[in-house]
């Protein structure tokens, strides 16, 4: 199998300039994931894990090393280096990133919510309604719910569509900052088994979990991180 | 390289001065000066070597403190004021040939009826105050030439419907009408020749929340189905990180930084953007 992700040795740092500070977030991290895999990255908070995650999206500059994905559009390229016009592009139509806060236009409903991430990757609207709302009921969203606003939304029916509308777009590479951190666990089931659903499906997966449990029989390898570092990569054979 | 790629209006290198300028801040580097003014002659830099692209159906937003030059910026490009030096080129003019900057007078008005609309602060600046609203919408029209009157009341009243004007008030003029609604004939005549490109120079500012919201959600709804690609001036952080796409910071009549929009917000780089995005509350 083919990798679809090669970190080779990125550091991150902050100069923080009014109080004169430069803080290193991550140094010579190392991370492969092979298409079809889910890598898991644990550690402390603080230790850096959603750095690494923030800079793969972007979201981060970082400062040396490289990030080389394997596009289906452009074919290798090295993320930290890529044009941003190549970044929103990847953005659109193959790179998710779902983190534990949803942040949403104000006075947008969850199904237009979840309908205009499938529309931004340029599909009919009639496939587009038809997805929404499958979407929707299987993350148990109550049907009541969804014409009204996310804002008035209980935090675990937050989480619940801000997860279903980054999976609705069954990206191939999907970063996941620690989705399930404060779901119940009817709810994290029903995430687990979408996950399980995208990667039979092929969808590649680097996340972020603290739940070991939620982790286990689903990993391929797990990367453990401490101050910015990396300690440990774990290969689990028995997936 | 294909067309998402390939910028709609590319600006390069674009100055623009008031002033004649003088021995000392002409000849040497630019560092004599206070902010954007020289000490010696009073000529203030408003706009210092800029240089952007903006691309297909992209939302770019521009940040900066008062007097930073983003309001001239966009003067400049809709030619409500010269540019001291500097190019510009747009896509689908003359095949991007040609820089608009060195047009004609008259090629100019072709550019700002056909391919640009603006939005500004003030609606005194974009309105016709005591025309009807939809005569405002009409004016535009026929300076692009359009002489049919059925056609162009139908397109103004599709126009002032989309933006949510009442068809009972399409004729009455808009010192009638309260800031937001205002803001939106402006957008309705803006749009009214359907322009690739839009400028909007602080559009939000001053309205209420609710308003404001409502323009709001008319410009995403307005990029999303017609795909324009739109210029946003603005100083509420909020705003842009709802709308732009990319984020341009500008301080001083200079670009400090550009970015991905939540790069900006999340790992600003430079210490005014790292003071203005510690600012937000």
């Amino acid at each position: 199998m083919e990798n679809i992700l090669t970190i080779k040795n990125i550091a991150k740092s902050f100069t923080l300039h009014n109080v004169n500070k430069h803080i290193k977030a991550i140094d010579d991290i190392d991370i492969y994931v092979r298409e079809g895999e889910f890598v898991g990255i644990t550690g402390k908070s603080g230790s850096g894990k959603s750095t690494v995650l923030k800079c793969i999206y972007r979201t981060y500059l970082p400062q040396s090393g490289s990030i080389w994905y394997d596009s289906k559009k452009y074919g290798p390229i090295d993320l930290a280096y890529a044009t941003e016009r190549q970044i929103i592009d990847l953005r659109k139509n193959e790179i998710g990133y779902v983190s534990q806060f949803l942040h949403v236009m104000p006075r947008t409903t969850a199904r237009e919510l979840v309908q205009q991430a499938i529309l931004e990757m340029g599909h009919g609207r009639e496939s587009a309604e038809q997805e929404a709302e499958k979407m929707l009921r299987h993350f148990e969203l109550d049907p009541a719910l969804w014409d009204s606003y996310p804002a008035t939304f209980s935090g675990g029916e937050k989480l619940r569509l801000n997860i279903a509308r980054a999976m609705v777009k069954r990206p191939r590479l999907l970063l996941l900052d620690e989705p399930t951190a404060s779901l119940d666990n009817s709810s994290k089931v029903k995430v687990r088994e979408l996950m399980e659903q995208l990667m039979a499906e092929g969808t590649t997966m680097l996340g972020i979990f603290h739940d070991l449990e939620f982790m286990k029989n689903l990993c391929h390898r797990e990367y453990n991180m401490q101050n910015g570092r990396l300690i440990t990569r774990v290969e689990m054979l028995d997936v | 390289m294909d067309d998402f790629m390939t910028p709609l209006l590319s600006i390069k290198n674009v100055n623009k001065q008031f002033g004649d300028g003088c021995d000392t801040c002409l000849q040497q580097e630019k560092d004599v000066l206070i902010k954007n003014f020289c000490p010696v002659c009073g000529t203030v830099y408003s706009c210092q070597d800029i240089t952007f692209d903006l691309y297909p159906g992209e939302v770019l937003g521009i940040v900066g403190e008062s007097g930073s030059g983003k309001s001239t910026l966009m003067r400049c490009l809709y030619f409500d004021q010269d540019v001291t030096s500097g190019e510009a080129f747009i896509r689908s003019y003359k095949d991007g040939k040609a820089n608009m900057f060195e047009e004609s007078a008259q090629q100019k008005r072709y550019i700002r009826n056909h391919v640009l609309g603006k939005v500004y602060q003030n609606p005194l600046l974009g309105l016709r105050m005591n025309f009807s609203s939809i005569g405002n919408i009409a004016e535009k029209l026929i300076a692009a030439g359009n002489r049919n009157v059925g056609h162009m009341e139908d397109r103004g009243r599709a126009l002032l419907t989309h933006v949510n004007i009442p068809t009972y008030r399409m004729k009455e003029a808009p010192k009638n009408f309260s800031g937001g609604m205002q803001q939106r004939v402006q957008i309705a005549k803006a749009l009214s020749n359907n322009p690739p490109i839009l400028l909007l120079d602080e559009v939000t500012t001053g309205l209420d929340l609710s308003v404001q919201a409502s323009v709001l959600d008319l410009i995403k709804q307005l990029q999303r189905e017609l795909n324009i690609s739109i210029i946003i001036v603005s100083h509420d952080l909020g705003v842009i990180r709802m709308l732009a796409d990319r984020t341009m910071v500008m301080l001083d009549g200079k670009v400090v930084e550009q970015g991905l929009t939540d790069q900006i917000l999340e790992d600003p780089q430079h210490p005014y953007t790292q003071q203005l995005v510690h600012s937000l509350v």
